[in-house]
């Protein structure tokens, strides 16, 4: 909550003049009943002029303009206090979500950001605004009605006051059973929800192994879960209703009985009853509330904390001075010097592994899923920090460059990387200052100028999320152009051109030697004829290095290697 | 493309209603008993504020206090409020069981409609919106039919008897609505008018905030990479401000709505009270007769009052209530939609059931289209004997699948015949026909559920010796073996960290176990790396020994010892022969099986 106030403060102002006018039109929403008993006890009985009921009358409908005047106005400042500040925090979630580090990212995971920046701040959006309307309204008629009433009557209030906490003890804990039990209900959703997404997925399995009965069974039981689920959570909240209900018009009942005999020793007269009954109505609403404000409260608390544990996340991967690890001078120009690294303390991934290569050079790793390729890209971006020895670039310790020149050396290229829905100009320019010739040529080199002009709005052709209307291979060529746009130091395409057929990844690799000059490249693959060619090929094992060498030295000296090479042959792809 | 022209036409609320009452209907055992609970509730809440009312006016009598009265009705009010809060937890009561009852039929229904409609079904229309029929629209269509729909019988008993109880106590008075309800009326209908475009405008807003948050974080590392925070975010505030400020829009007209509804009833508040003041000083001074209809007492005015709110509550809810109504229709439509379907057709009444088949599988000019228009297999025929291999290759789009589609009966051949051991498909049960064929597929199906369930899924009843024996054959024992809780280890999306390579391997087991006598594979090696395929080849053997198999592949070596090559494209078969004719013809194939050298 502290967090949310942080955000507010610039608008405290606003908000004490909207709390002001609340007050105002609640306190005005008070005298209403007042009034009621005056003209029933006084006006009528006592006075008897006709004009003054119409006064006291008039009185009442002009309290009842300027409560509704007043509420209205309070609950649009509140509106835009809620909107400036949910705003802000927002911006701020998102801008932080943005700049976490590799790590930060894999540690909340991207589901858990997701909702914190949809969900949570919605929460708290509607959070700021409710707080501000119901937050000073319920108090204020709930106080404002008990101290009304104990100057109209202190003995009658008395049965409110006996009333009121079971009121809210009644609703507040069927409230929070309720909420557990919805928690239950989601959970059961959920897995209903499983076994539909599976068998929609599976359809063709299942039918084609007649399993359509074991299905339904297996759908019944989910069912019948949920369904028994939802009718406690049900049953339990249909307890709130007839509770308030028949607690509400308890009170009221015994304010008749007690009142009769109050008027019988002559301490209030019947006006007051009536009104009595009037603010009964009022304090019981308003008890529900502030109730309502309860769960609010607990409910968007939580998605606060969730907030501001990424918008406080410590700055992750700072840079360190070159004190600390001192730049080399005329060495070669990529350099991995005995790194070791691993995401999880005890299961290292990669192991010591050290290799360099020269500027313009290109160099090629392959080896089986999960033996640590990608990983290997990502440290020399300083995603994550090496657990061992040092990576160089230019002589330089990657830890001592500051991120943005760091990142500015690179264009990348990673497997199933990502696309979005905009124009396929935007896609490759990627928010960076590119002109519309250096797009094509990179697109051209990328083998992706033909399929993209054969398009019917060529570069504007808008997108689908994820590039779903896209080819795998043409989704590829569009992050290769993308990488290649701003004509950067060191290119990594990272198992890039694996939907390729074997002719275009051929002519891919000739355009880029032939166009991009003093590019330093590093080609991670599957596929031996892609990184052949390569000045240096890594073959890795389970991280770590079992061959290092061209393509003939490879073919030579390492048995794996070898056979990948020889498993390949033969093995065109058809699509 | 299975969604026939007539269920396309929308559904009118008229044809929609009868249908929905149907399922309340059927649970008329409970409805009956709930409508009287609702009516009795309600009856006895009306009656509480008339003894409020006669217990004031027993307070206010002339001679003083009349204790007995007061005591009277202070019983009878107990006994009505006490009374009548039983009864509407019992209504709740009732209607829970109703509506899940409902909802659990409605979800049966739909599920098990799904299981029988042709597997094209599920190309066409993403899982994400089956999903949200199954579980958001049917919330949506039971809330209203539990819920509103009481309401709606409540109010508008409440609303006559309020004021039958109202005329009883001053007719007269009744002429204070002929204000407020038309002020309460043109208000709701603005309401609607105005707030729900704002309404639907802020759920648009924030879908399309959120939908921008979630591919971008989906790129979070790309951004990262290319340092493209600021640029992101720049675009991410245009839209949270569009979402906040949808948001503001419906939040600055909403606003009017609470102070609006409370004025509304405090306006009417005061009109009965200026009205029933001056009344009851007419009454007081006799200028009217307590016979007159214009007689009013302080205990008449006590009742008025509350029974002008419980008169008030149901109008000011109505508007809500129809756009409910609205919505439920719309997701009712949606849930229909589905259940009616046309399901696959059924098996024929003298179909024979398939039982030890040699594996003799002919097509003779078969023609087929998904749709009427558009034809994608012209013509085909070939046949495979017991034993035999055939392998189907071709681009992406040439038919490959929809030849397999045809082989299991997902769908039925427009015009030619498809015999298998000499009989055509159509005579034989699509269960026996479907068990006859093992099929491993590119898109690597596991349910959650152990691993071991996962292999069993085939044949159920297999040991768990035969389960090792074809996980090892199938290359995945070892891994399987190295999880902490072996093949009992639980298949979760989110769970183990099973890569695809290993999920096809999985699949490949689960193959192993069924002894049918024809085999499918289509593209069942697809994810698995060059390497790891050369070492479960001796299993792919091994599964297709003995087996008449149609292997659908991209990667030309594991075709290469195929008994027959048919190369496929847009539908026809435009090359056939073994992989030594085929090079020899110099076509096609040829040419993609020399791209690879060159």
């Amino acid at each position: 909550m502290k967090f949310i106030f942080r955000y507010l403060r610039p608008y405290a102002k606003g908000m004490l003049l909207g709390f002001s006018i609340k007050c105002f039109g609640t306190l005005i929403e008070l005298a209403l009943p007042y009034i009621l008993s005056h003209i029933v006890d006084d006006v009528v009985p006592k006075d008897g002029r006709l004009w003054m009921i119409l006064l006291w009358g008039g009185a009442m409908v002009l309290c009842a303009l300027l409560a509704m005047l007043a509420n209205v106005k309070a609950n649009r400042m509140a509106s835009r206090v809620a909107r400036d500040g949910a705003e802000r925090i927002r911006h701020d979630l998102f801008h932080r979500t943005m700049t976490l580090s590799a790590s930060q990212i894999d540690a909340f995971t991207i589901p858990s950001l997701e909702a914190r920046i949809t969900t949570d701040t919605y929460n708290v959006h509607s959070f700021i605004g409710q707080m501000q309307r119901l937050g000073v309204r319920a108090p204020l008629l709930l106080i404002g009605g008990i101290f009304v009433t104990l100057i109209m009557d202190p003995f009658l209030s008395l049965i409110m006051l006996a009333i009121m906490p079971m009121i809210f003890g009644a609703v507040y804990l069927v409230s929070r059973c309720g909420a557990r039990l919805y928690t239950a209900v989601q959970r059961s959703v959920d897995g209903m929800i499983r076994v539909v997404r599976e068998d929609a997925q599976g359809i063709r399995v299942i039918k084609a192994l007649s399993r359509v009965d074991r299905e339904h069974e297996r759908y019944d039981a989910v069912n019948r879960r949920l369904i028994r689920a939802e009718k406690r959570a049900s049953l339990t909240m249909g307890f709130v209703n007839p509770v308030m209900n028949l607690l509400m018009n308890l009170g009221i009942t015994f304010v008749v009985l007690l009142g009769a005999y109050r008027v019988i020793g002559g301490q209030t007269e019947p006006g007051r009853i009536i009104a009595f009954t009037q603010y009964f109505t009022m304090i019981s609403n308003a008890t529900l509330s502030v109730t309502r404000i309860f769960m609010i409260y607990t409910k968007s608390s939580a998605s606060a904390r969730r907030i501001a544990e990424v918008v406080d996340a410590p700055k992750d991967l700072a840079v360190r001075p070159e004190s600390e690890f001192p730049p080399r001078e005329g060495e070669s120009f990529l350099v991995f010097d005995d790194v070791s690294f691993s995401y999880i303390p005890g299961k290292t991934l990669l192991q010591n592994l050290s290799f360099s290569i020269e500027k313009g050079q290109t160099l090629g790793i392959i080896g089986s899923t999960g033996s640590g390729k990608t990983t290997l890209t990502h440290l020399l971006m300083r995603f994550y920090d090496v657990n061992g020895g040092s990576v160089r670039i230019g002589g330089k310790d990657v830890r001592t460059i500051p991120e943005e020149t760091l990142h500015s050396l690179f264009g990348v290229a990673m497997q199933n990387d990502f696309l979005y829905a905009d124009t396929i100009r935007e896609n490759i320019r990627f928010g960076r200052d590119l002109t519309d010739e250096a797009i094509v040529r990179a697109a051209r080199i990328a083998q992706a100028d033909s399929f993209i002009s054969a398009l019917p709005d060529g570069y504007d052709h808008v997108l689908a999320q994820k590039g779903a209307n896209l080819s795998g291979g043409q989704k590829q060529r569009l992050l290769i152009a993308r990488a290649l746009a701003a004509n950067p130091e060191i290119l990594i395409l990272d198992d890039s051109s694996s939907a390729l057929d074997y002719r275009t990844d051929a002519n891919l690799r000739l355009a880029i030697a032939k166009e991009v000059t003093g590019v330093t490249s590093v080609i991670v693959a599957q596929r031996v004829s892609s990184v052949m060619n390569a000045d240096l090929i890594l073959v890795l094992e389970e991280g770590r290095l079992i061959g290092a060498g061209t393509h003939a030295e490879l073919l030579e000296h390492c048995e794996v290697y070898k056979e990948i090479s020889d498993s390949q042959m033969g093995g065109a792809i058809l699509d | 493309m299975t969604d026939a022209p007539a269920t396309e036409k929308k559904k009118s609320g008229a044809k929609l209603l009868p249908r929905l009452l149907g399922y309340i209907l059927r649970n008329w055992q409970l409805a009956v008993p709930a409508l009287a609970c609702s009516l009795v509730s309600n009856y006895l809440a009306l009656l509480g504020p008339r003894y409020l009312g006669e217990a004031i006016d027993a307070i206010d009598a002339a001679g003083g206090v009349q204790l007995n009265v007061v005591w009277d009705c202070f019983w009878r009010m107990l006994l009505c409020y006490g009374c009548s809060a039983v009864l509407a937890y019992l209504l709740t009561f009732l209607m829970v069981h109703i509506s899940q009852r409902i909802t659990y039929r409605m979800r049966k229904q739909l599920f098990e409609t799904l299981t029988t409609l042709p597997v094209s079904y599920f190309d066409t229309h993403p899982t994400g919106d089956i999903v949200s029929r199954i579980s958001y629209d049917i919330d949506t269509v039971n809330s209203t039919l539990s819920t509103d729909l009481v309401q709606i019988l409540t109010s508008l008993y409440t609303v006559i008897g309020s004021l039958y109880f109202m005329v009883r106590i001053s007719p007269p008075m009744l002429l204070v609505f002929a204000v407020t309800v038309p002020i309460s009326i043109l208000f709701t209908r603005l309401k609607a008018k105005k707030l729900q475009p704002l309404f639907r405008k802020r759920s648009r807003k924030l879908g399309e905030l959120n939908g921008y948050a979630e591919e971008m974080l989906s790129g979070a590392k790309t951004i990262g990479a290319y340092h493209r925070a600021e640029t992101v975010t720049g675009q991410f505030d245009e839209r949270n401000s569009d979402a906040v400020n949808a948001y503001y829009d419906a939040d600055y007209f909403g606003s009017i709505i609470g102070p609006s509804v409370n004025f509304i009833n405090n306006l009417s508040l005061s009109l009965v009270m200026i009205f029933g003041g001056i009344l009851f000083l007419l009454s007081r001074n006799g200028t009217v007769s307590e016979a007159s209809i214009w007689f009013l007492t302080p205990g008449g005015i006590a009742q008025f009052v509350m029974y002008s709110r419980k008169f008030a509550g149901p109008i000011n809810e109505f508007a809500n209530i129809i756009s409910e109504f609205q919505s439920a229709f719309t997701a009712a439509e949606r849930i229909f939609r589905i259940i009616d379907e046309t399901p696959e057709a059924p098996d024929r009444e003298n179909a024979s059931a398939l039982t030890d088949p040699r594996g003799d599988v002919a097509l003779r000019n078969v023609f087929f289209g998904y749709t009427p228009e558009k034809t994608i297999l012209h013509d085909l025929s070939f046949a495979a004997r017991p034993g035999q291999t055939v392998a189907i290759v071709g681009p992406t789009g040439a038919g490959k699948t929809t030849i397999i589609n045809l082989l299991m009966r997902f769908y039925d051949a427009d015009a030619g015949e498809i015999t298998v051991d000499g009989t055509e498909v159509r005579d034989l049960t699509r269960d026996s026909l479907r068990l006859a064929y093992t099929m491993v597929l590119q898109d690597t199906w596991l349910f959650y559920g152990t691993i071991f369930e996962n292999i069993t899924y085939g044949r159920e009843g297999a040991t768990m010796e035969e389960v090792v024996a074809a996980a090892k054959t199938a290359g995945i024992h070892t891994f399987i073996e190295r999880l902490p809780e072996g093949y009992q280890t639980i298949l979760s999306d989110d769970g183990v960290n099973i890569s695809k390579g290993q999920k096809q391997l999985l699949t490949i087991a689960r193959a192993m176990l069924p002894a049918s006598r024809m085999l499918i594979l289509d593209e069942a090696t697809s994810n698995v790396d060059s390497r790891t395929e050369k070492k479960i080849q001796e299993a792919m053997a091994a599964l297709m020994q003995g087996r008449t198999c149609f292997v659908i592949a991209h990667r030309l070596s594991t075709i290469q010892n195929a008994d027959l090559i048919l190369v496929v494209r847009d539908g026809d078969v435009i090359e056939r022969g073994t992989h030594e004719e085929l090079l020899k013809q110099g076509g096609f194939y040829a040419s993609l099986y020399h791209s690879q050298f060159s």
